[in-house]
């Protein structure tokens, strides 16, 4: 009990710390605008606030406020800000993971947890020297090519950003401690103060996430301020606060723990292809099967974050949703599909290919086809637009702009049938992979069983159901209805999954696992996945970055610059093509460092060695 | 070094596959709106009516709701200009517009004051439009904008254009305030009478005149259906012994005119 408390005391530290970042004061600019700019900063409630008197509106720009460096400053920002995000996410999200694996290896006593958490961390640490310099870079190209825009984020988050420096200090304290430390930390009481450590620095690592955070969704809806000039009116806390900063920190979260599950794995199968011996394959194959499941566990519950991010993003401006999901950059969700499709597909392949590590999961491969069959319908469906540019010749033979039978699967409600079914199956693959190295004892395994067919069976005509009837048969508002029906349908399926086999495996006989018996092949689906999602994190935060259109800081202050523009889907697509292909070879660099730092050189031989070794033969 | 060539080639292949597929999709650039120069002098209604439905297309961005998915009423379905008298005549309408044109620019300016069924914010029954306000950013329309829009909503049933053209184009960083400086509508019979310049040709109350027969007593000559007949087509049947020389009205709204027939019908006495 007494341990449990010295475990927990951090967390209310960091809590501290967290929400002392709101207790600081605004600051704002010296007062030098005119007494009207003063004046026109009402509160929305429509009283004056005090501090308005000591705060500007928002600048209004002209082109030739912007810095020409001769090429798209936005391109320049682009690509920095996106690899600062890679790495900040996979620095921020491995030592989550790492965290509840050495508690399991401390639980079970198993070294094997241990060693591997303290080899996911290896490739963390140099990804966080990598996430600083891009950090560092990205603030002096805003400060440089954006100077007045920076100079309205600062009059609005002011100490803020101190309070930002001085946690990332502590997160690479931490961070080092927690890392060179594990060793020296590793058994007993000292096991304790080393989790406490990894506590501290989730902890820290999260507040860092959510206080950046508060700048992009200020930026898409911005509160604490008066709507009308700008002009900073609310406590920082106010303007933190606004409408998306929950639901993006939530998202967030949740896709960096996926994104770093999905990148430790390509390690471990870049390790795995490149091991000598069987133990070393063993261990890799381990290794990449424990990320797999991070990376896929983590995804399940994304679509549900990102529904969330959405509906809060239509509640603040139709306008914004709707050129999300119904405008220009609606297309880009057409790759998205062939994205998260790639995921679910390699995903689903490796538990499959997994299951050849034990003979019980021979019970199950013949379940495999249908699921295929699943994914594959769903990822059509998905891909399937609503209307594409016809000839007039064409528009003429269809007898209208959208096809009679491909048309209705173009709208969301079918869309999110397919997604639902899919992310269903997929549970269907986890599921079937963890049963196959158990043979169930428990005498009621029938009716487990039974249930939980059932519950199968009921949430798959729930979800075709819901989609359907609300989405072709009702009106637009209660369209959104029928998600919430297929949201909870999912659900219920991934928690009763889990909740029955916990039940059903106890007593369970375990079959012998034959690690590192799997295929070379497999181990592709372990490199398809980060790219597909550092492809996909690339192109979403394009999409929520562009909802704000011509604006900086949305409705507040416009974006005068050059490149104020939403560019075409192609050009965006070579921007997320370079910055993924760019974000791969500083991955290969991790991954060479990591391995290069296990790596020790032969003694060369000295004069004498040979007599010696003779001798003693 | 072996093993790290394939997967490298792999994972450069998909990369370039997933970059591919942006080439498969249109290519549409989102630029930002432009303030375009109108000039005032040049306007006719008819370049006036098309700027209308340009900017109803284009930067007002009506048609991102305004559309046939459903996520707003679809303006370009049905007769707008109808549609808003039975709107203004409903219970809940909040505003204070008595006509169409009035009514289409309250709409654009504070969308709350009337709300469809069934488009309201989620949560607020229906009070709460979840439109911005057109004047406003992110949309940001000129008055000049805003009343083209009228002007082209008003034509595309083939209904009278009520509104004027634009006489002098309001200062850029005015416009919040000239957008509420419309001429105001009449409020009566008697600047409905005066707006149109009825007393130049007719008798009516204390002014007199003889080019046109009198109006003092037409409630009892005429029943209210031919006062409204002889306003909307003054040369269907021409009063005996006076000229066929009475002007249409097309800038006439249809409450100036339910307005001027209902106080013509009670005119049934000879002024002294």
């Amino acid at each position: 009990m007494h341990s449990i408390w010295r475990f927990l005391l951090p967390v209310v530290m960091v809590a501290v710390i967290g929400f002392g970042s709101g207790l600081f004061p605004s600051t704002t600019m010296a007062a030098s605008g005119t007494a009207e700019q003063h004046s026109a900063a009402i509160n929305s409630d429509g009283a004056e606030h005090e501090s308005i008197a000591a705060s500007l509106p928002a600048p209004k720009l002209k082109r030739s406020d912007y810095p020409n460096i001769g090429t798209s400053s936005r391109a320049i920002v682009w690509v920095i800000a996106q690899m600062h995000l890679f790495f900040g996410a996979l620095v921020l999200a491995v030592p989550i993971f790492v965290l509840v694996i050495e508690l399991i290896g401390f639980k079970t006593n198993d070294d094997r947890y241990d060693d591997m958490a303290h080899e996911f961390m290896k490739v963390s640490l140099t990804a966080y020297a990598i996430t600083a310099l891009f950090g560092g870079t990205l603030a002096l190209s805003l400060f440089l090519l954006y100077p007045q825009f920076m100079s309205y984020m600062m009059q609005a988050f002011g100490s803020q950003v101190l309070v930002y420096a001085v946690l990332f200090f502590l997160e690479s304290i931490l961070l080092y401690i927690y890392y060179y430390g594990w060793n020296a930390l590793r058994y007993g009481n000292r096991k304790w103060v080393h989790l406490t450590l990894g506590l501290l620095l989730n902890g820290v690592g999260t507040t860092l996430l959510v206080v950046a955070n508060s700048w992009s969704t200020f930026m898409m809806a911005p509160s604490g301020i008066d709507p009308a000039t700008g002009a900073v009116t609310g406590s920082i806390w106010e303007i933190m606060k606004g409408p998306l900063w929950n639901p993006l920190n939530l998202h967030r979260f949740i896709a960096n723990i996926a994104f770093g599950g999905a990148v430790v794995g390509a390690y471990a199968a870049f390790k795995f292809l490149a091991a000598r011996t069987q133990a070393e394959k063993a261990h890799y194959d381990w290794m990449g099967y424990t990320s797999n499941f991070i990376a896929i566990l983590a995804f399940l519950p994304l679509p549900f974050a990102g529904y969330w991010l959405m509906a809060e993003i239509y509640a603040y401006s139709q306008q914004m949703g709707i050129l999300a999901m119904g405008g220009i950059l609606a297309w880009l969700f057409v790759i998205q599909a062939v994205l998260i499709c790639t995921i679910l597909m390699a995903g689903n392949y490796y538990l499959w290919t997994g299951m050849a590590r034990t003979e019980g999961g021979e019970r199950y491969r013949w379940f495999t086809k249908y699921i295929a069959v699943v994914l594959v319908l769903g990822f059509l469906v998905w891909v399937t637009p609503h209307n594409v540019i016809y000839t007039t010749s064409e528009i003429a033979r269809l007898g209208g702009g959208n096809h009679p039978v491909l048309g209705p699967l173009g709208i969301m409600p079918a869309k999110n049938i397919a997604v639902f079914l899919m992310l269903i199956v997929t549970f269907l693959s986890f599921q079937l992979y963890r049963r196959a190295d158990k043979v169930i004892t428990v005498a009621w395994q029938d009716w487990g069983n039974a249930l939980m067919i059932t519950i199968y069976v009921v949430a798959i005509a729930n979800v075709i159901f819901a989609g359907i009837y609300y989405g072709y048969f009702t009106n637009t508002v209660y369209k959104v209805g029928s998600s919430v029906i297929q949201v909870m349908s999912t659900v219920v399926v991934i928690v009763s999954g889990v909740v029955i086999d916990t039940l059903m495996f106890k007593g369970a006989k375990t079959l012998p696992v034959f690690w590192g018996k799997v295929t070379d092949r497999s181990q592709y689906a372990l490199f398809a996945l980060p790219i597909a999602f550092t492809w996909l994190m690339a192109l979403m935060g394009y999409i929520r970055s562009s909802v704000r259109t011509h604006w900086h800081v949305y409705a507040v202050m416009e974006d005068k610059s050059p490149d104020n523009f939403i560019p075409p889907l192609a050009t965006v697509g070579n921007m997320v093509t370079g910055i993924t292909l760019l974000f791969l070879v500083f991955v290969l660099f991790i991954f060479w460092i990591a391995n290069l730092s296990g790596t020790k050189q032969v003694p060369p031989a000295r004069e004498g060695d040979s007599t010696l070794a003779e001798g003693a033969q | 070094m072996k093993a790290l060539v394939k997967p490298l080639g792999f994972c450069v292949a998909l990369i370039l596959a997933f970059g591919s597929v942006t080439y498969m999709l249109p290519q549409i650039k989102g630029e930002a709106p432009k303030e375009e120069e109108v000039i005032v002098g040049a306007l006719t209604m008819d370049s006036f009516i098309a700027m209308g439905e340009k900017l109803y297309h284009g930067k007002g961005t009506c048609t991102l709701c305004h559309n046939k998915l459903g996520r707003a009423p679809d303006l370009l379905t049905y007769n707008v200009v109808q549609v808003s008298l039975e709107q203004i005549a409903d219970p809940r309408y909040q505003g204070k517009a008595v006509d169409a044109e009035g009514y289409l620019l309250e709409s654009m300016l504070q969308p709350s004051a009337y709300v469809v069924k069934g488009f309201g914010k989620k949560g607020t029954n229906d009070r709460e439009s979840p439109m911005p306000a057109v004047d406003k950013p992110p949309i940001q329309l000129s008055e000049v904008a805003i009343v083209a829009i009228v002007a082209y909503l008003q034509k595309k049933d083939g209904n009278p254009v009520t509104v004027a053209l634009p006489t002098a184009a309001p200062e850029p960083d005015k416009i919040d305030e000239t957008a509420e400086a419309k001429p105001a509508l009449p409020q009566n019979p008697e600047e409905v009478i005066a707006k149109y310049g009825c007393a130049a040709c007719h008798s009516i109350q204390k002014t007199q005149s003889v080019i046109g027969p009198s109006l003092n007593d037409v409630g009892k000559r005429l029943e209210i259906d031919q006062i409204r007949a002889s306003i909307i087509d003054p040369k269907a049947e021409i009063a005996s012994g006076f000229p066929p020389i009475m002007p249409e009205f097309p800038a006439m709204t249809i409450t100036e005119l339910e307005m001027i027939v209902q106080f013509l019908a009670k005119q049934t006495e000879v002024q002294p």
